[in-house]
């Protein structure tokens, strides 16, 4: 049974007009499940980027859907779609986008302060999201204290406080030294992922294949294959 | 049950509040235009009120002058056949002369002292000030005059009871002491006396008034009264029209107005280009972090409502303590210089709030745009 968390079909998106006009994403359709850590690779300029923005929510397509388990994103005001977001789908951004005026705590209760949960609830969940990811005992300095590694683990605590089912990384381990960005990713596997989520990641770091259920390689725009994490060829 | 602040305006709060150097910046910006604001039209305001005391303090509901009067203290001779004239005008309850001018007094020292003097109607004394020492009707008495105990008194070196001067060759003695609502603009001291001692001491034109001063027997006869005075060849005023005319006076006819308006935007500029470009700067250092925010699921309104919360916490703030500052300083300077013509009117802190609400509006406008103009791709794209 395909246990499809996130469905793209046909997706299409191209940046400027005339001559100057770029096709980024050309035709890419493609099934995300819910319990598998699937990669997006290619090289720069591929459209990674561009297909991880539309099938998150945050960049439209010219054409094409993205539906997330019912939901067809882009068939939605602008302000549901924005609640989607918040509610489904968590973010671990490239360079973290902490708030260093905030402390760690702070910083991972954001989603929830954006639900509208009362300040203390959001910040008591917060910690709690801490001693997830092993920070719980930092939860009272400013981001600026931390480490890079312990950074990208308050920014994992923020993507999974509101217990998203879609996540979303880019580049997790663009700022990180190998063995920091192996066990990021280890840690995500083994305590993100479950079999009621589903994460993408985009990500150029070839030393962490071995942790991807599916590899997906984008090249010139265009869906080139899948792989499995062991180098094995996928038939999607 | 306790109303929680909106968790994200206490993100709003803390992200303002925390980049110390910048809430410093802001409300340091803020706070020196307000208090040039205020001080200066405060400055203005002081002048004004000062520049009609004489009205003020003599209250008298109708003034008849010359057309050509600009200030209480320009006064311009009114034959005194106009006193009459008034009297017969149906609706006038009555009609009193009435002196003002200045004179050249010799203090009991031998130094001499410029005075304004006012002379009172010598049988109703309308308009007479309240006496802290003294008894009103000593100023009948033999060179009988008042002094004002306003912020000028000590240039009459120690007057009391009794302190003796002279006027052209005339003796003047101290028979009371008043006490004025409002200190006069010129630096001098103040004494009152009666019309005609007034008349008798200080040489003037033969049959002249400086005004007459008039009560109508109704609110509604004073569109009449002002009518036959007019036919007359003279001009009748209430006294906050004449208030009027004499602020006009000093706003448009001698450059204070327009020196204190410049003063009052260029504080206004440059309160706006700190608040505003330290505002930008603020925001442009956190624009990332809004574009993140727009990512995770903040919908533009939220992202506004917070930019505006900071703009209108920073203003706030930075007039609060603007005001604070200014009426602390005009308290310390009348403590030194006791004749130091500033006051705060409603109308000053309407004023500087208005100007400041247009600073925060248009530092917030500038981050508003910034923010919303942010797409969450561009964070993803670095």
């Amino acid at each position: 049974m395909v246990n499809a968390a996130i469905q793209a079909t046909q997706l299409n998106k191209w940046f400027g007009e005339g001559e100057a006009r770029t096709h980024a994403v050309k035709d890419v359709s493609f099934e995300a499940r819910f319990g598998e850590m699937l990669y997006v690779v290619g090289p720069s300029g591929s459209g990674k980027t561009t297909m991880l923005s539309m099938i998150s929510g945050i960049l439209r397509p010219n054409s094409g859907t993205v539906r997330i388990e019912d939901t067809d994103i882009w068939a939605i005001t602008k302000d549901q779609l924005a609640d989607f977001r918040l509610h489904k789908i968590g973010f671990v951004f490239q360079d973290y986008h902490l708030f260093p005026r905030l402390t760690t705590a702070e910083n991972v209760a954001i989603p929830l302060i954006l639900q509208d949960r009362p300040w203390d609830e959001a910040v008591r969940e917060a910690v709690r999201n801490l001693e997830v990811v092993g920070l719980k005992n930092r939860a009272g300095l400013p981001p600026v204290k931390l480490s890079g590694g312990e950074q990208q683990r308050v920014a994992i605590a923020r993507a999974i406080v509101s217990r998203p089912d879609i996540m979303i990384f880019d580049e997790p381990t663009a700022s990180l030294d190998g063995d920091t960005g192996r066990n990021i990713v280890q840690f995500v596997r083994q305590e993100v992922l479950s079999e009621h989520r589903c994460i993408v990641i985009v990500t150029h770091d070839t030393r962490i294949y071995e942790f991807a259920d599916r590899i997906m390689r984008m090249e010139d725009g265009r869906l080139a294959g899948f792989e499995r994490g062991d180098g094995s060829l996928d038939a999607q | 049950m306790t109303a929680e602040i909106p968790g994200a305006l206490r993100v709003a709060y803390k992200l303002l509040v925390n980049d110390r150097t910048k809430f410093t910046a802001l409300v340091l910006g803020i706070t020196f235009a307000v208090f040039l604001m205020i001080e200066m039209t405060s400055l203005f305001a002081g002048i004004l009120s000062r520049a009609s005391s004489t009205v003020i303090n003599i209250g008298a509901s109708l003034w008849i002058m010359d057309p050509s009067v600009q200030t209480v203290a320009n006064t311009i001779p009114l034959p005194d056949y106009v006193l009459d004239e008034v009297r017969s005008i149906p609706g006038v309850k009555y009609a009193v002369p009435f002196y003002s001018g200045a004179a050249l007094l010799k203090l009991s020292d031998g130094t001499y002292q410029a005075a304004n003097v006012i002379g009172l109607d010598d049988s109703t004394l309308v308009g007479r000030p309240g006496l802290l020492k003294g008894k009103i009707e000593d100023i009948f008495a033999e060179n009988g005059f008042l002094a004002v105990e306003d912020s000028e008194f000590y240039k009459l070196k120690g007057a009391t009871l009794g302190s003796e001067f002279e006027l052209n060759d005339n003796r003047g003695r101290i028979v009371g002491i008043a006490k004025v609502s409002s200190s006069g603009l010129f630096g001098v001291p103040t004494l009152y006396t009666t019309y005609y001692r007034a008349l008798q001491y200080i040489p003037n034109t033969r049959f002249t008034i400086s005004y007459v001063l008039a009560e109508p027997k109704h609110a509604s006869d004073v569109t009449q009264i002002k009518a036959r005075v007019a036919a007359a060849g003279y001009l009748a005023l209430t006294k906050e029209e004449f208030t009027a005319k004499i602020s006009d006076f000093y706003k448009y006819h001698t450059g204070i107005g327009t020196n204190m308006l410049l003063m009052t935007l260029f504080s206004f500029a440059v309160g706006l280009l700190i608040s505003g470009q330290t505002f930008y700067t603020f925001i442009l250092e956190n624009i990332d972090k809004f574009g993140a925010l727009k990512a995770i699921g903040a919908k533009g309104s939220a992202l506004v409502t917070m930019i505006l919360f900071q703009a209108a916490f920073v203003s706030l703030t930075g007039y609060g303590i603007g005001v604070g500052l200014c009426a602390l300083v005009i308290w310390l300077a009348r403590l030194q210089l006791p004749d130091y013509a500033a006051i705060i009117t409603f109308l000053n802190l309407g004023v500087a709030f208005l100007m400041v609400v247009v600073i925060a509006s248009i530092s917030s406008y500038v981050g508003v745009r910034k923010v919303l103009r942010i797409e969450p791709f561009d964070i993803f794209r670095g």
